[in-house]
């Protein structure tokens, strides 16, 4: 499971250390992270036909990915343009509705409706981008906040039924393999979550270093300055949330097709704190602190029962903890020791203890 | 006739428990420029510890005032311990600090009390009289209590001392330090104060919508949609906000109804109350940010 994860940490780490600030500046991908890329591509081949990976943890994987995708849809909006949003929970709920809908009712082909979910997904993000604009700060928080508690009772809304099935949501099939290939439908959409996530890391990697992310990072560092010197702060702030939605939504497509379900109720206020959380977590403004955040997101989701329960136990308190509380301590705590996150705070302390010269 | 007062009268019932939770959210705001995001789970939260207490044996009347004291300990502590390191931290560390909090009380009330749905008494004796056919008696004390408690709070900021130092804390700080007034106790006495209203609204609301970790959620974002209306810098605004959008609320109900009865189109209703929350404070934000009592912020660059 730690392996993508620990071929990215030491890179960022060190590339981080090179030049601080200024995330934007142009710097080659390290071979590290493509031998990384490599070898989880060819996790089929070693752990799945040897057997020694199960086709769960394949399903683990994906959705790990997926989170990665999120959670980078999310920092560009954070980390690079200085928004906050706490709804984007509903972006991902759009996402993987369009292409639940698209297979279920209109019988198209699973990747066919990707297109389609990023693009729809994109132009709500810049609809609720646009007027979002005059708001700053606390006040977007607090629209992204109400728009996150309202998805569910929306998704339930009755003229939508004949498409969303309400209550009940939709069911949909894991696809197989292409082409006879001697994999199970796991390992074949775990391939197809990695190669959407490589495209879309390198995606927001060039977003991030072209005209257009200079203006985000302008935006979010001195908003007047950025006008002062012709950024046009009004569009560039509605693309780079309807950019940002479009990464969720991708993402929300694929947890989709993975898990062959969807439902009002899986897209609580929870999923976008998990997205939120999973943004900070890794790092906001940091790329590649995003697979740290997916890492992060489907582990607590995963673990963070266990693990309490193990807390509880061994310091024998009186109730029963549930994962939400340690999530909101590990939180607290992390705003106060590693403001930037994991992946900046790791970068601060090499730089601290790195041999000078 | 009777239905459209019916409907009136139980959005200005729900409009009180807005209107308090709006003037918790206000009341932080305004001395500290956060949007408390855990307000709705503090209230929960309080709502449980009076149920605790309720069924402990304790008589309401004793119940609510040691929970409202037990929610301004909670308010300022958690002001003194979690928010007092982060006054110069940026915008994204508050409010995920204030997420992690909602996380926290959310689970906590869970663990200990359980997730299962529990009826919650009403304090409010159960009797007739000319007007019962159009309002009940726990909505009469919701508002009484509501109203009542905002009276007090005004006096108290009006008329004493105390309250006048915390306004001038409030309104400017700096100010307020030189004329010998601690800042830091103030800040801290306002989000106990915060708590406290807002631990008011749960114990209100609990027998309407019956206590469940999750049951002030929905509530909360009514509780922002008054605090916007009416304006997020001005307390009074505030409650007169939390009014309107409970009437709001009820009103586009009924008419959604009216209209699928007239035209057997459903259009709204009850299952779309969130969503008219969202829409309220939407168009709020976008047409008029200041809302209707708010002053305008003048931004100097």
């Amino acid at each position: 499971m730690a392996t993508t994860m620990t071929t990215e940490t030491p890179a960022n780490g060190g590339a981080a250390a090179e030049t601080v600030p200024l995330s934007g500046l142009r710097r080659p991908v390290s071979k590290w992270i493509w031998l990384g890329v490599i070898f989880a591509a060819l996790l089929p081949l070693i752990g799945g036909q040897t057997g020694l990976i199960s086709n769960f943890y394949f399903l683990q994987l994906s959705l790990m990915i997926v989170y990665s995708i999120a959670v980078l849809g999310l920092n560009l909006l954070i980390g690079f343009n200085g928004q906050i949003s706490l709804g984007h929970g509903a972006f991902f709920a759009v996402g993987a509705y369009v292409t639940a809908i698209l297979i279920d009712r209109y019988e198209m082909h699973y990747l066919a409706t990707l297109p389609p979910a990023m693009f729809v997904c994109f132009v709500i993000g810049y609809l609720f981008g646009r007027p979002a604009l005059r708001l700053e700060g606390h006040y977007l928080a607090l629209a992204t906040f109400a728009l996150a508690i309202a998805v569910p009772q929306f998704l339930k809304y009755r003229h939508f039924e004949p498409f969303t099935h309400g209550v009940q949501g939709i069911n949909i099939f894991k696809p197989d393999p292409p082409f006879g290939m001697p994999l199970s439908p796991d390992q074949w959409l775990y391939l197809v979550v990695l190669a959407c996530a490589i495209v879309m890391f390198i995606v927001a990697r060039n977003i991030v270093q072209s005209r257009m992310g200079r203006a985000m990072m302008a935006i979010r560092d001195q908003p007047l300055a950025a006008d002062t010197m012709g950024i046009n702060s009004a569009r560039t702030k509605s693309i780079t949330f309807g950019i940002s939605a479009l990464y969720v939504g991708l993402a929300g497509a694929l947890h989709a097709i993975i898990f062959e379900f969807v439902s009002p109720d899986s897209f609580r206020f929870e999923l976008s704190i998990a997205i939120l959380v999973g943004a900070v977590i890794g790092g906001i403004a940091t790329l590649s602190g995003a697979v740290i955040g997916g890492f992060f997101v489907q582990f607590i989701e995963k673990y963070a029962d266990a693990l309490t329960k193990w807390v509880t136990s061994t310091v024998h308190l009186p109730i029963h903890l549930e994962p939400w509380t340690i999530y909101g301590i590990v939180l607290i705590v992390l705003m106060y020791t590693m403001p930037m996150g994991i992946a900046g705070g790791l970068a601060s302390l090499w730089r601290k203890i790195r041999p000078p010269g | 006739m009777e239905q459209l007062l019916q409907q009136v009268a139980s959005g200005l019932a729900n409009g009180a428990i807005y209107a308090l939770l709006a003037l918790a959210l206000v009341m932080i705001f305004v001395s500290t420029n956060h949007i408390n995001f855990a307000q709705g789970e503090m209230a929960m939260f309080s709502a449980f510890v009076c149920w605790q207490l309720l069924n402990w044996g304790y008589p309401f009347w004793v119940a609510l005032p040691a929970t409202m004291l037990f929610s301004f300990i909670i308010g300022v502590l958690i002001e003194r311990i979690i928010l007092r390191p982060l006054h110069t931290a940026p915008l994204l560390s508050v409010v995920v600090v204030f997420i992690g909090l909602l996380a926290i009380f959310h689970s906590l009330a869970g663990a200990i009390w359980t997730h299962t749905v529990k009826p919650f008494p009403s304090p409010f004796p159960n009797f007739t009289f000319a007007g019962s056919g159009i309002i009940g008696p726990h909505q009469i004390g919701m508002i009484v209590v509501a109203v009542g408690m905002l009276a007090l709070l005004f006096c108290f900021f009006r008329f004493t001392p105390l309250g006048l130092a915390m306004r001038a804390a409030a309104l400017n700080a700096t100010s307020a330090r030189l004329v010998g007034i601690n800042v830091d106790w103030m800040l801290a006495l306002g989000w106990g104060l915060a708590a406290t209203v807002g631990s008011v609204a749960g114990v209100l609301v609990a027998p309407v919508v019956y206590l469940e970790p999750n049951m002030m959620a929905g509530i909360l974002l009514y509780g922002f949609a008054g605090a916007l209306v009416g304006g997020i810098s001005s307390p009074g605004g505030a409650v007169a906000g939390g009014f309107i959008v409970g009437v709001l609320e009820n009103m586009v109900a009924y008419l959604g109804n009216m209209l699928e009865r007239a035209t057997g189109f459903y259009l709204i209703g009850n299952g779309e109350k969130l969503t008219v929350a969202l829409i309220i404070v939407i168009t709020v934000l976008t047409l008029k940010p200041s809302g209707l009592f708010g002053r305008v912020t003048v931004k100097r660059v």
